[in-house]
């Protein structure tokens, strides 16, 4: 029921209604409690009213992190790997220490 | 989509899942780490991307009772059939409500039998409906958490604003923290940590659920809906266990902030009153419901229209109560799959599309972990 979808606005009209496209359809939909959405932006939308305005930079910030994540993990998992192949090495001891 | 598509880079998921396995492997006293979704669409999401096969013997994964329609408590669905059969009356809800069973029969039967039952996909509909038929009563049963409650606030301010004579609204609009607080108060489950709901965050801010590492020591990571906001909601909140330090994390900062709408919670406060209310599977937990205020009462559908309502007993043998409460799981009640089906559905958690035992029973094909 709390189901709400990032929608961008395409217009808005004179009493604060937006137009969107949800499912490849036009709707009007609220922007009663995002006054501050323009066109252009995107909100998310719950049952035809705007609840949130969405943050991009807040959303590049995520993968930014998951982008990083996914190098850290990549350079453990080729340490582990190695590690196998040269069981006993010291580099590959040292380097399984460093795993958390 | 964006916003979306970006969300469910199946490549980034295997490394966050590998983090997560990592991570607990290198703490094995915390194995399994049992976490709880609040969200009914957490626990509809976590199935269809596959989550819970993934992290098996690490993480375990129970439903809470995210789920407006579930929690319901017959005897209110009660109280909404009669209303519907009141002569003149127009009830208009979402769709999910009218398959409900209540103690005898649903929206939908009676529907069949002659009552005018609509379903809207939002209150501005009830509003376009009470313009059309001047001559009759729109009442809007509304029900939902505190992401569709600012919806009803919103139609119910319009209503005034434009002296719209004949709408009103029987509320059943709910609050979660102190359903969480319930659940964690009674101690009938073990848990390590709680994925807050995501889009009623976006109205209540992620401090809202500041409660649970303060007072019950409880981490909770708020969470979107893709698989990349469940897995990184759920790393962090292995990670708050493995380092015994319980914070609140919000994962789906693109669309919750700290503080939440300060606009939709200016609207539910200034239509609604904080009282009690009943929660299928719960009985009544105190400042959990939202009641329209006096200054209201001509909008309040419960003081328009007095019905009498019968006290009503939940259905025999049917677990739901404890499926909301995250003690048992679908598969533990003897209805589930035999009796109760989605065709033919003897509680409410069968009947929402995010309800839990409709997402076991949808799923139960792919699920492998059952005896």
């Amino acid at each position: 029921m709390c189901l709400a979808i990032p929608t961008q606005v395409k217009a808005i009209d004179d009493h604060g209604v937006a137009t969107v496209e949800l499912g490849g359809v036009a709707r009007q939909i609220s922007l009663i409690m995002t006054p501050e959405a323009q066109v252009g932006d995107y909100v998310l939308v719950h049952t035809g009213y705007a609840i949130a305005l969405m943050d991009p930079d807040e959303a590049q910030a995520s993968l930014a992190t998951f982008a990083e994540l996914a190098k850290i993990q990549d350079a453990l998992e080729r340490e582990a790997s190695t590690g196998d192949r040269f069981a006993g090495t010291p580099s590959s001891a040292a380097s399984a220490g460093v795993e958390r | 989509m964006r916003f979306i598509d970006e969300f469910r880079d199946p490549a980034l998921a295997r490394r966050l899942v590998a983090q997560i396995q990592r991570e607990v492997a290198a703490h094995p006293a915390i194995r399994p780490v049992r976490l709880m979704e609040f969200c009914g669409g957490h626990t509809h999401a976590i199935f269809r991307f596959g989550l819970r096969q993934m992290l098996e013997g690490d993480v375990e994964m129970r439903s809470g009772p995210g789920c407006p329609v579930c929690v319901t408590a017959a005897q209110d669905l009660d109280h909404a059939m009669a209303m519907a059969e009141v002569p003149d009356v127009i009830l208009a809800t979402f769709g999910d409500m009218v398959r409900v069973p209540g103690s005898h029969g649903s929206l939908q039967e009676i529907r069949a039998e002659g009552a005018d039952v609509r379903i809207v996909y939002s209150p501005l509909d009830a509003i376009g409906l009470a313009h059309d038929h001047p001559d009759r009563e729109v009442v809007f049963l509304g029900v939902g958490f505190e992401t569709t409650a600012p919806g009803i606030a919103a139609a119910i301010m319009q209503a005034e604003q434009e002296g719209m004579p004949n709408l009103s609204v029987l509320s059943l609009h709910k609050l979660t923290p102190p359903a969480m607080c319930a659940i964690l108060d009674a101690g009938e489950i073990a848990l390590d940590g709680i994925i807050g709901p995501g889009h009623v965050s976006a109205v209540i801010g992620s401090n809202a659920w500041q409660f649970l590492p303060q007072r019950y020591g409880m981490a909770c990571a708020v969470a979107g809906f893709e698989p990349l906001d469940l897995l990184s909601a759920i790393a962090a909140l292995v990670h708050a266990v493995a380092e015994g330090e319980p914070q609140v994390t919000n994962t789906y900062a693109r669309s919750v902030r700290p503080e939440g709408n300060l606009v939709a919670q200016h609207m539910l406060g200034s239509v609604f009153d904080v009282g009690p209310a009943a929660w299928r599977g719960f009985g009544e937990i105190a400042d959990s419901g939202l009641h329209i205020k006096p200054s209201l009462a001509h909008r309040d559908a419960a003081k328009r229209f007095p019905v009498h309502v019968e006290r009503v007993n939940e259905p025999k043998g049917c677990r739901c109560g404890e499926v909301l409460r995250g003690v048992v799981n679908p598969e533990e009640c003897a209805l589930f799959r035999r009796v109760c089906t989605p065709r033919n559905p003897i509680g409410p958690c069968m009947v929402s599309a995010e309800g839990a035992c409709a997402a076991y029973y949808q799923y139960a094909e792919v699920i492998d972990d059952r005896p």
